[in-house]
């Protein structure tokens, strides 16, 4: 059995309640750094433990952390981003539902690090039940002198603060979560200055994701260098993994970093292969933004070697033939999925949630959609892959947030990867629309590359 | 501090340095040298804080960082909201990299843009037009409906006509920075994002007319001025008067003896620096209302010098004043010289 950190206590009846958590040896990480270490001892333990941003960049948290700039006379913010709504990636919303006091003692631990006073979650508007769960937690909290004026007799003080979100994916994106969270619409900002300097009310400012947050609780526990040790190279420690699509059991898994990905979809222990004994055909890794890979690419890389659930594993090959860890958010997609109609259903929900701030996201995630429509309904012409394809490259690295890259990225994956399925639907439109195109040679084991 | 202030930081733009000011933008950078290096600006306006950064039109390579750090940014910048470091090196119309991101950038901001400009009250004087022309392609690729509003009236002068309007969000930092809370913003996400007021009200403000001069394309009109006249038929001439609420330093547009419409002064990158009120702007069509200083200089390249001031048919308001007389010819003689 791997290793859990973050769902240890998870099928413990009554683990959302205060009094169930401490028993199960909650809120020591509070007291250890409250009362044992400085605000820079706990962020030399992050460093040391490799934690790697869970929301989806995989930026080392420590690093971020350090980067806060720290004026005197100038408050600072925490902010946690709880506003998941990668399509696909749904652990997030599994922790603060069932181990609500996780997030809350690792937002104590990381804002006595950082020393901001107060501290907000922005959860998504969506997630009422959720927030409303932090805020009953938030307040056992308090009662319990874990919150509020001179905590634990240490004599910091902190309150923390639940938001709920406005409704939009992009405000997951943490200058359009700011600004959000400050009353104004969510567009996001031009960077430079980063929220380090210059975030909520113009106040330096950390956004960290859920999971990166209660992390820093066993980080604490058992110290950096003890998480360090779980996991492969620099992808430390353990990652929640949303697996959904064709399984035969989805939900969340709290994986050690390095398990192969063929394990993780076959083995018992976790999704216990293809739901229906059908075959794999194709894998989004980690949320609707990164690219989608055939089964072949998923499970070997283009080297030959067996593709394991890390951070630089996942991305070895680059877009050529690799993807991204991203936050986790694991699609599988049997052989009866078809790869266009899901490309167009992934750029739709591009299209609608573009901020529209600026011109290549606003206009081209539209473009894009009707041309998918196109393919997807047997409308279209062949050379609309080709104009397909300069679309999203005209739109990747031109705009002013992710969303841009999110939108193109898996346009050009499924083109790359997938073309054979592009053209069949262009060329057999009669036939597209009543049965798919299989699963083909997707599975077939590659040649590895020659040097 | 002063000292500090002293100190220049040297930016090479397509080869040709120049020392700004530290905090001076890529492109104000760029704008001190001049010429065909600017890269366009479609969003970005001088006068109105926090604009900039949203068309892309004016994305630039940067491929040496600084001095200290000459690693070359990863992606294309906005020259608009990125500041020069000391020891920058900037490509733009010497990269070919810049030049296909700003030409698919005009593809993108065509699509859903109605091409009719023979019926556009803009054409002449539009900046969207003059992009595409430089920088757009023969033929669109984009095969769908485009995006299609209603008209709206704001107020009573001003007309909102969305199908042409590309999202470059000035006319909100006008409202921004003019009224009190915000009547005036954007709706909506994406492609189908619009301008709007709030419930269609008018915004009740004495500067609320500057929206039309902001507004890059024809988006945003003054209904006093809709169809009278094309623009390059119109002579513009630089004019002030003692106005109790603005600068008084206005533009008029005539046609023969009519004041066809008033406008701000604009700068050679189209920036008015000097915000007019509506009462100058809407209500003040005699010449008798005004002083007149000289005719307005113009980029040599507008449409509106095709027909300037031709001494073989000067307007009557020139002919019957020596000081604007003598400021014809000379800008005359300034535009044979540039022949």
């Amino acid at each position: 059995m791997a290793r859990k950190l973050l769902l240890t206590h998870i099928d413990v009846p009554g683990i959302n309640t205060l009094e169930v958590y401490r028993q199960k040896g909650g809120y020591r990480a509070v007291e250890k750094a409250l009362k044992s270490m400085s605000p820079d001892d706990v962020l030399e333990e992050v460093k040391k433990s490799g934690l790697r941003g869970r929301g989806g960049a995989g930026f080392p948290t420590g690093m971020k952390w350090s980067f806060l700039a720290k004026p005197e006379g100038v408050a600072r913010y925490l902010v946690c981003n709880a506003d998941e709504s990668e399509p696909g990636t749904f652990k997030d919303r599994y922790l603060m539902t069932h181990i609500p006091h996780a997030l809350i003692e690792g937002m104590i631990v990381s804002s006595y690090a950082l020393g901001t006073a107060t501290s907000y979650i922005y959860v998504r508007g969506e997630m009422m039940p959720q927030i409303r769960i932090l805020e009953q937690a938030i307040a056992e909290a308090k009662n319990a002198g874990l919150l509020g004026k001179n905590i634990l007799g240490s004599g910091y003080d902190l309150e923390i603060f639940v938001h709920p979100g406005g409704g939009a994916y992009i405000c997951g994106e943490e200058t359009a979560l700011l600004e959000s969270l400050e009353g104004k619409r969510g567009n996001p900002r031009i960077k430079p200055p980063f929220p380090a300097v210059s975030g909520l009310y113009g106040c330096p400012t950390v956004v960290n994701n859920v999971e990166s947050i209660a992390s820093v609780v066993p980080i604490i526990n058992d110290g950096g260098d003890e998480y360090a040790k779980i996991g492969i190279g620099r992808s430390t420690g353990t990652k929640l993994i949303s697996a959904g699509g064709n399984l035969r059991k989805p939900g969340v898994y709290e994986i050690e970093l390095g398990l192969p990905v063929e394990e993780f979809i076959y083995s018992d222990e976790y999704c216990g292969g293809i739901a229906d004994g059908k075959r794999l055909k194709a894998v989004v890794a980690g949320g609707s933004s990164v690219p989608i890979l055939p089964a072949n690419l998923i499970l070997k890389t283009s080297t030959g070697e067996s593709r394991l659930m890390s951070y630089e594993s996942l991305a070895e090959g680059g877009f050529e033939t690799g993807t991204m860890m991203g936050s986790g958010g694991f699609i599988a997609f049997d052989e009866d999925q078809c790869i266009v109609r899901n490309t167009y259903n992934f750029t739709r929900f591009y299209r609608h949630e573009s901020c529209g701030q600026c011109s290549p996201c606003r206009e081209g995630t539209g473009w894009m959609e009707k041309i998918l429509y196109n393919i997807e309904h047997g409308q279209a012409s062949p050379q609309d892959i080709d104009l397909l394809w300069d679309i999203q490259r005209n739109i990747e690295g031109n705009t002013i947030c992710p969303l841009g890259d999110a939108a193109a990225w898996p346009v050009a994956a499924a083109i790359r990867h997938f073309r054979d399925e592009f053209e069949w639907h262009i060329n057999n439109p009669q036939e597209a629309q009543t049965k798919n195109f299989g699963l083909a040679h997707y599975a077939d084991p590659l040649a590895p590359l020659a040097e | 501090m002063a000292v500090e202030q002293l100190e220049k930081f040297t930016v090479t733009i397509d080869g040709i340095p120049v020392q700004v000011e530290p905090g001076t933008s890529i492109l104000n950078a760029a704008r001190q040298i001049g010429g065909d290096i600017v890269p366009p600006a479609m969003c970005y306006y001088s006068t109105l804080e926090g604009s900039g950064g949203k068309c892309r039109t004016c994305l630039v390579k940067v491929s040496k960082g600084s001095e200290k750090d000459p690693r070359p940014m990863p992606k294309l910048v906005a020259s608009c909201r990125t500041n020069v470091m000391d020891g920058m090196e900037v490509q733009n119309i010497t990269s070919t990299e810049v030049l296909d991101a700003r030409k698919s950038i005009v593809e993108m901001l065509l699509i859903n843009h109605p091409l009719d400009c023979p019926v556009c009250d803009q054409a002449g004087e539009c900046k969207l037009q003059d992009l595409s022309y430089e920088h757009g392609v023969e033929q669109t690729r984009y095969e769908f409906e485009r995006r299609t509003f209603e008209r709206i009236d704001i107020g009573d002068k001003i007309q909102l006509h969305m199908n042409r309007c590309i999202l470059c969000y000035r006319c909100v930092y006008v409202a921004n920075q003019l009224t009190e809370g915000r009547q005036h913003g954007v709706m909506y996400r994406g492609d189908h994002a619009e301008i709007s007021t709030f419930i269609e009200k008018a915004v009740d403000n004495d500067f609320i007319g500057n929206v039309i001069d902001v507004c890059p394309v024809g988006a945003l009109t003054d209904k006093t001025f809709r169809f009278k006249s094309r623009v390059w038929f119109t002579k513009p001439v630089d004019a002030h008067r003692d106005c109790p609420t603005c600068s008084g330093q206005v533009t008029l547009w005539y046609k023969g003896e009519e004041v066809l419409r008033v406008t701000g002064r604009k700068d050679e990158y189209n920036e008015v620096h000097d915000f007019i009120c509506n009462t100058c702007r809407f209500d003040k069509k005699r010449t008798s209302d005004w002083v007149l200083d000289e005719p307005t200089k113009l980029d040599k390249e507008s449409v509106i010098t095709a027909n300037h001031y031709n001494t073989f048919q000067p307007i009557p308001v020139i002919k019957n004043n020596p000081e604007l007389q003598e400021a014809n010819e000379e800008q005359l003689a300034r535009t044979e010289r540039l022949k």
